[in-house]
């Protein structure tokens, strides 16, 4: 079997559903949910350069370089922002960030 | 064709000056330590007004270079100076904030310049990547500055929550991107937009479902409902400059960025995209008149505030003619002057153990501060949009533009944009609740407790010109120059 353009579509869209799926049904762990966010964006960067080896066109694997690098730099401040909310709270646990509500 | 090594750099000198200036700001920093703050502060202030200097001399027609992924032209000039006033408005009102808590960082005005290089380029962007590069970086400036207090348990959960949705919004966008490069073939707003009017058929569905995610990731920047879970809580948490700051200038960029792509690629599938922002504007006037009431820390209620405040602007949107586009440009500018005078109201009062949060802390201030409380009655009832103050005009002329768009269809079939007007106001005065009950507590309730006199002649300078501005805005004077650029402003975009 040909692995075509809509088999890597499919992928990506799954590793997003999981990705979204990770964010909004954990409740457990925020590390957890800076993983869903890498996973989003490697779902995009799959879609970008399996679109861009079937348009034959290089802006698509441009646009992935520029979402590896900011990726890199996401993951490292969100990570610099749970150390400090850990140092504060002694805890990163989902249910525990309610301080504001309403 | 000639090749040139260098793209034409000349319209975009004001980001490049920006870019070094923070790069320069930052070492000199580094060398001198937090001592050096007052003396950054006032240095990005300057880098910001020289680089709104060399934006307003920019006066030519639309100019695109970077391999057409960078446009100049009016539109973005005048959002341009709002961000850069807002933005440097918000760096001179942190100073004194930073000085009384003795947490002074010389990296807080420096984050400042770089989120507003993101907003920048974020107005400039004519290409999904261009868009994506400013977003990216005004996004991750932002999150730092939600907790730049790193000991307060308040402002880090306040960045957190901020960062975990907006690196979520961030990838929605960034997955509609992906489906509207694969469908359409090019990331380049123009190119985009000439393919769909060129289709033979209607356009894609996959471009319908890329559109669609692109505008839930920028609703979110925005924030309006349903995509505004956010707000409430990072306006309460985030120290009150870094609220002040984020009221305004990335909600100006935000909605500039909004109604570039709305127009320019997806101009042709205006049908698809009008019930979407008719939805979103009418959530969002609701939801933040309606949720405001029952709202006791006053950060939290200037959440929901600029909530239903983006829900007007969208109206302007909703109308989807050059008058709605003019009425949008005049409601932000109107909204800035508003909002950066009340926060600073909100950043002179401060009582023993800190600042000023909850309502109640404002009673008697007519007693004790007669002339801020003045300034800060005259900013509510601009925000509640009472005659003759700048707030009814900036209302009235998206209610305008939107009456017109419905009553000009031959067809009559735009109840949509009638209710939408009508509903609108009807939200605008459940909102004045609020805004006058602030009122109320300025002036008929009994004084507290002292308030610390705050000698700060930055905060009470613009206080004062606010406040001005928006009592004098009926004057030809004052009124004429902005509704004449916003209407060039809006021509850039809809001829």
């Amino acid at each position: 079997m040909e692995i075509g353009l809509a088999h890597y579509l499919t992928v990506a869209a799954i590793l997003f559903s999981i990705g979204i799926f990770g964010i909004f049904m954990n409740r457990k762990n925020v590390i957890v949910i800076l993983m869903s966010v890498e996973l989003i964006l490697l779902s995009v960067n799959i879609n970008f350069v399996a679109f861009s080896s079937y348009l034959n066109d290089m802006g698509g694997q441009i646009f992935t370089m520029f979402i590896l690098t900011v990726a890199a730099g996401e993951a490292a401040i969100g990570l610099a922002i749970l150390v400090i909310y850990y140092r504060n709270r002694g805890s990163i646990a989902v249910e525990d960030i309610h301080l504001m509500k309403g | 064709m000639t090749e040139t090594l260098l793209p034409d750099l000349a319209p975009a000198y004001g980001e490049i000056f920006m870019a070094i200036g923070a790069m320069a700001l930052l070492m000199f920093g580094v060398f001198r330590g937090n001592k050096s703050t007052e003396l950054v502060s006032l240095l990005t202030a300057a880098v910001m007004i020289v680089t709104l200097i060399i934006t307003v001399t920019w006066n030519d027609t639309a100019v695109y270079t970077f391999e057409n992924m960078f446009v100049v032209d009016r539109f973005t000039s005048f959002m341009k100076i709002l961000v850069l006033v807002a933005s440097a408005l918000a760096v001179f009102m942190s100073m004194q904030y930073f000085k009384d808590e003795k947490e002074e960082r010389f990296e807080y005005p420096i984050l400042v310049l770089l989120a507003t290089l993101g907003m920048m380029v974020m107005v400039s962007a004519n290409d999904l990547m261009s868009l994506y590069m400013g977003l990216e970086l005004q996004s991750l400036s932002l999150y730092v500055l939600a907790s730049i207090r790193r000991d307060s348990e308040l402002a880090t959960e306040a960045g957190l929550k901020y960062f975990v949705l907006g690196a979520l919004s961030s990838g929605i966008l960034l997955f509609g991107s992906s489906l509207i490069y694969g469908f359409v073939g090019s990331t380049n707003f123009t190119v985009i937009g000439q393919t769909l009017s060129q289709a033979s058929h209607g356009p894609d569905i996959g471009v319908i479902i890329g559109m669609v995610l692109v505008l839930a990731g920028l609703a979110f920047k925005i924030s309006a409902v349903p995509f505004h879970m956010w707000t409430p809580d990072v306006y309460q948490g985030a120290p009150t400059p870094v609220t002040a700051f984020f009221a305004v200038a990335p909600k100006v960029a935000a909605l500039a960025l909004l109604v570039r792509v709305l127009y320019v690629p997806f101009g042709e599938m205006s049908e698809s995209w009008t019930q979407v922002i008719v939805f979103m504007s009418l959530a969002s006037m609701v939801l933040g008149s309606v949720a405001a009431v029952v709202q006791t820390n006053i950060k939290r209620l200037m959440a929901y505030s600029s909530i239903g405040h983006i829900g007007f602007a969208l109206v302007g949107i909703a109308a989807g003619s050059q008058d709605g586009l003019r009425g949008l440009v005049i409601y932000m500018a109107i909204y800035l002057v508003m909002n950066v005078g009340t926060f600073a109201c909100i950043l002179a009062m401060r009582r023993k153990d800190g600042m000023v949060e909850d309502i109640s802390d404002l009673a008697g201030l007519a007693q004790t501060r007669p002339a801020m409380a003045a300034a800060l009655g005259i900013f509510m009832l601009s925000l509640a949009g009472i005659p003759p103050l700048a707030g009814f005009w900036g209302k009235w002329y998206v209610f305008k533009a939107v009456i017109a768009t419905a009553v000009a269809d031959p067809m009559a079939t735009n109840y949509g944009l009638i209710m939408l007007a009508v509903i609108g106001v009807m939200a605008s005065v459940v909102g004045a609740y609020y805004y006058l009950n602030i009122i109320k507590v300025m002036f008929f309730n009994e004084p507290e407790g002292e308030f610390i006199l705050q000698k700060s002649r930055k905060l009470k300078a613009i206080m004062g010109v606010s406040a001005a501005l928006m009592l004098l805005f009926l004057l030809p004077q004052i009124n004429a120059p902005v509704l004449e650029y916003a209407r060039m402003a809006a021509a850039a975009l809809i001829s």
